[in-house]
């Protein structure tokens, strides 16, 4: 094999503490190394010339640059021998700057480390083989798992495109927690408002096929090829019939015993129901846990009243399954509970506001539900013991987050916005109320955020107040306040009719159980884990899966649509191209030498191995093997460290490439 | 020659965290000492305990093996399988005559380019203090097997 090696100064950045030439003149000296030079930048267009000039004139077969990381020029030098005839994979890279001249000080030191990498790369490139990119065709249809505003914005992009988009929401509306909004900040307009229309865009789509009340049960494949099922759950309600008319919500005699989950509990609902009067779709769903016929089998009020006999009692659970080439996922978040939680749970709850147990003690959610004009109130400023309008009200910030003793460290970032917010709706509303806000820090970053809280503060009079509140207890109808001004160092006891919390925003409780399906990772919180904080901040680890909105960290609006439409973009960068070109690093199996013992299979975090039956002409069965779907394998070589018998390789990281490695190191 | 012994370090790290977090020391200029010599694969998952036997055998006196940290792996569960290896491999080395104290194992993820000097200096010093790693070179000796230095002449 015919080796050219060679060595980038980059400028000074390498050349400053390793001589170059030096470096150059040993490597000449390597077994199979028939061509070595150095040059000022490697990576410019006369170094690259440099590069294919040798390989041309050399006959070279493999290539070492000794350079920067190969996560910065790897591709760049590959594709450079590429033009030149030779096969990318025989390219491999030293790196001399962030491991070596960026490190250390000491020439003599720097350059003998620098010949060893040398030696390390051209040992190992003795071993390399040329290998193809894997091609694998893609199917142009996107999975979104969420409707709320991320998964609305994410579909309505892909659509829009052109594409297929499977919808699955698992309430019986889309919509998510926007939906429940009063007003938004910074601009105080009405969420509903704007989102509806985007809501009824969704249902109306030819590209979107929407599926509500529905659940991802399982997923299989990989990027581009996926299949998906999906647990289309009961309605009670056959959805082709339906007209959305409501007579059976109207007519169903169960008021009282469920609790309105879009009004978040602050309401009742019937059995029979669409959870707000824009629900898309506009069909009901029956909620079996209450309803007198599932309980008694007597009633059928709703089938009696139903003119297009579409209720069906005997309806059950359906499963469908899908094929898409990238998913989406846009589960959003829950908001932390301040009641006492179990032993096991992460969280800890508030004993010291009541655990939840002071009717006139409420969430953020439920705020927005009371200043809604859509509300239990009807937009009217009451609270929700006795209905009585509240003149001194408690807004209390960073409940749950920031507290480490709670068990959240991070913060929920919209809630300095949103009691902002409420505090101004509450004074839009109760001209002589006082509202007072217990805050840690203002965090109020974003395009006209801070100016809004100073708005708050200067022109609706709301009194913030820098402290904790320690305390709240409930004496005749009042809820007492206990807490400290730490900017006056004073005590503060406030006797309000009503407190907000500003709760954590916190994963979905089935977030971890979902990424499990989907073969992504997630933080101890249970949010999604993106591959770089950085420079890809929508995709997973797993190929073909991106994130939107909340279910990944705590974001508001804007955000979250902004997330949506790069998860959108990501997935339509991938229906470009009909095939789908990936690193060929997968695992391969000698299939003479496999004993069918499966602790591949065992160890493979992606199920990219399965058993493969060898048979004779007769179909007699002779052995069975190891089979790796190089669509599915990632290319970690798990398997190959695991099998006894050496019988898996991962291609590109061969055992003796590193072995290679390892015995050049006898040489250091 | 003994007073100033200086530890030769083979470092299997995994591309993904332990590699760009020394990428990052890199480039934030974090300096530390010169004397380990980086082998990249693609996880931790991938490292078969001979890679460490044989850096022995090829005159490593210190090993180090360096990946994501639980939970944050790459490819889901390679750092795992990699742990649970190591638990039992520690075992074994002693079994086959190796120190196994000169083996060093840790997490470093790809935003630690500190932690990566501190640990990578750390070894160092561990295995400078316990003094150049001899059993496998005498046990070439005795049993008169040549190491193994590829296809060419060595260089020195």
């Amino acid at each position: 094999m015919k080796i050219g090696v060679f060595v980038c100064h980059c400028g000074e950045n390498i050349g400053r503490t390793v001589d170059c030439p030096s470096v150059s003149k040993a490597c000449a000296s390597f077994p199979g190394v028939v061509y070595s030079e150095d040059y000022k930048y490697m990576c410019s267009d006369p170094g690259q010339n440099m590069i294919k000039q040798a390989i041309r004139e050399k006959g070279l077969d493999a290539v070492v640059v000794g350079s920067c990381s190969p996560h910065m020029h790897e591709r760049t030098f590959r594709k450079a021998c590429e033009s030149a005839g030779i096969n990318p994979y025989m390219v491999e890279i030293a790196n001399l700057r962030e491991h070596c001249s960026w490190i250390h000080d000491d020439i003599p030191q720097a350059t003998k480390k620098a010949i060893d990498l040398m030696r390390f790369a051209v040992e190992r490139v003795k071993f390399n083989t040329p290998l193809q990119t894997i091609k694998v065709p893609v199917t142009k249809r996107t999975l979104v798992i969420g409707g709320g505003i991320s998964g609305i914005q994410a579909a309505l992009d892909v659509a829009n495109a052109g594409f297929e988009v499977v919808l699955v929401e698992k309430e019986p509306s889309i919509g998510g927690h926007m939906s429940q909004l009063s007003e938004t900040f910074p601009t105080l307009d009405c969420s509903q408002c704007i989102l509806t229309p985007r809501m009824v865009e969704v249902y109306q789509h030819p590209k979107i096929k929407l599926l509500s009340y529905s659940e991802v049960e399982n997923v299989e494949g990989f990027i581009g090829n996926f299949k998906v099922t999906i647990r289309r759950k009961a309605k009670s309600v056959k959805e082709d019939l339906c007209t959305g008319c409501g007579l059976c919500a109207e007519k169903c005699p169960i008021k009282k015993k469920a609790f309105s989950e879009f009004d978040e509990g602050l309401s009742n609902r019937p059995a029979i129901y669409v959870p707000f009067p824009q629900a898309v779709p506009n069909v009901p769903v029956i909620d079996r846990s209450v309803c007198t016929y599932f309980k008694t089998g007597k009633c059928e009020m709703c089938k009696k009243v139903c003119g297009r006999e579409a209720i069906d009692f005997a309806q059950q659970d359906t499963f469908i399954t899908e094929d898409v080439g990238s998913i989406i996922v846009a589960t959003g978040y829950k908001l932390y509970t301040i009641d006492k939680k179990p032993e096991t749970s992460i969280y800890k709850g508030y004993g010291e506001y009541g655990y939840g147990k002071y009717k006139d003690v409420i969430n953020g959610l439920q705020f927005e539900r009371i200043a809604s004009a859509s509300g239990p109130t009807s937009g009217e400023m009451l609270r929700p013991s006795d209905k009585k309008e509240p003149k001194k009200i408690v807004f209390i910030q960073c409940v749950g987050s920031r507290d480490e003793s709670k068990g959240i460290s991070y913060c929920s970032k919209i809630c300095c916005m949103y009691t902002a917010k409420h505090a101004m709706l509450y004074k839009h509303k109760v001209h002589d109320g006082e509202a007072y806000v217990f805050y840690m820090d203002i965090r109020a970053g974003g395009k006209n955020y801070d100016e809004f809280v100073r708005r708050a503060i200067e022109e609706d009079h709301v009194n913030y107040i820098r402290g904790r509140v320690s305390k709240i207890t409930e004496e005749d109808g009042k809820l007492i306040v206990k807490g400290e001004d730490t900017i006056a160092g004073l005590q503060v006891t406030i006797e309000a009719d009503l407190v907000v919390l500003a709760t954590a925003m916190v994963a979905q409780p089935e977030a971890s159980k979902l990424a499990q399906t989907l073969g992504v990772s997630y933080d101890k919180y249970g949010y999604f884990q993106e591959v770089h904080p950085k420079l890809r901040p929508v995709e997973t680890a797993t190929g073909g899966i991106f994130l939107a909105g909340a279910c990944h960290s705590p974001r508001d609006i804007p955000e979250c649509v902004a997330m949506a439409s790069a998860a959108a973009a990501k997935s339509l960068v991938l229906f470009g191209s009909d095939m789908l070109e990936r690193e060929p690093i997968v695992a391969k199996v000698d299939e003479s030498t496999c004993a069918g013992c499966m602790y591949c299979q065992k160890v493979c975090a992606y199920n990219a191995i399965e058993k493969k039956e060898i048979r004779d002409r007769q179909g007699k069965l002779i052995k069975v093997v190891a089979y790796v779907n190089s669509g599915l394998c990632q290319g970690c070589g798990t398997c190959n460290a695991t099998c006894p018998s050496k019988s898996v390789e991962l291609i590109g990281f061969k055992d003796d490439q590193i072995f290679a490695q390892i015995n050049a190191f006898a040489e250091v | 020659m003994e007073e100033k012994f200086e530890p030769k370090i083979a470092a299997f790290v995994c591309n993904w965290c332990t590699y760009t977090g020394a990428d990052l020391a890199g480039t934030s200029r974090l300096k530390q000492e010169a004397n380990a010599r980086l082998i990249r694969v693609p996880c931790t998952g991938r490292i078969d305990p001979v890679f460490v036997i044989k850096a022995f055998e090829n005159g490593a006196d210190g090993v180090l093996i360096s990946g994501c940290h639980p939970g944050d792996c790459h490819y889901n569960a390679g750092n795992f399988h990699a742990r649970r290896r190591w638990t039992m491999f520690k075992n074994l080395l002693e079994f086959v005559g190796i120190d196994s104290t000169r083996l060093h194992f840790s997490w470093v993820s790809a935003s630690e380019g500190k932690k990566w000097v501190s640990v990578v200096d750390g070894v160092i010093d561990s295995v400078r203090a316990k003094g150049p790693f001899t059993q496998f070179k005498k046990l070439n000796k005795e049993h008169e097997i040549p190491v193994q230095t590829g296809e060419g002449v060595s260089t020195k």
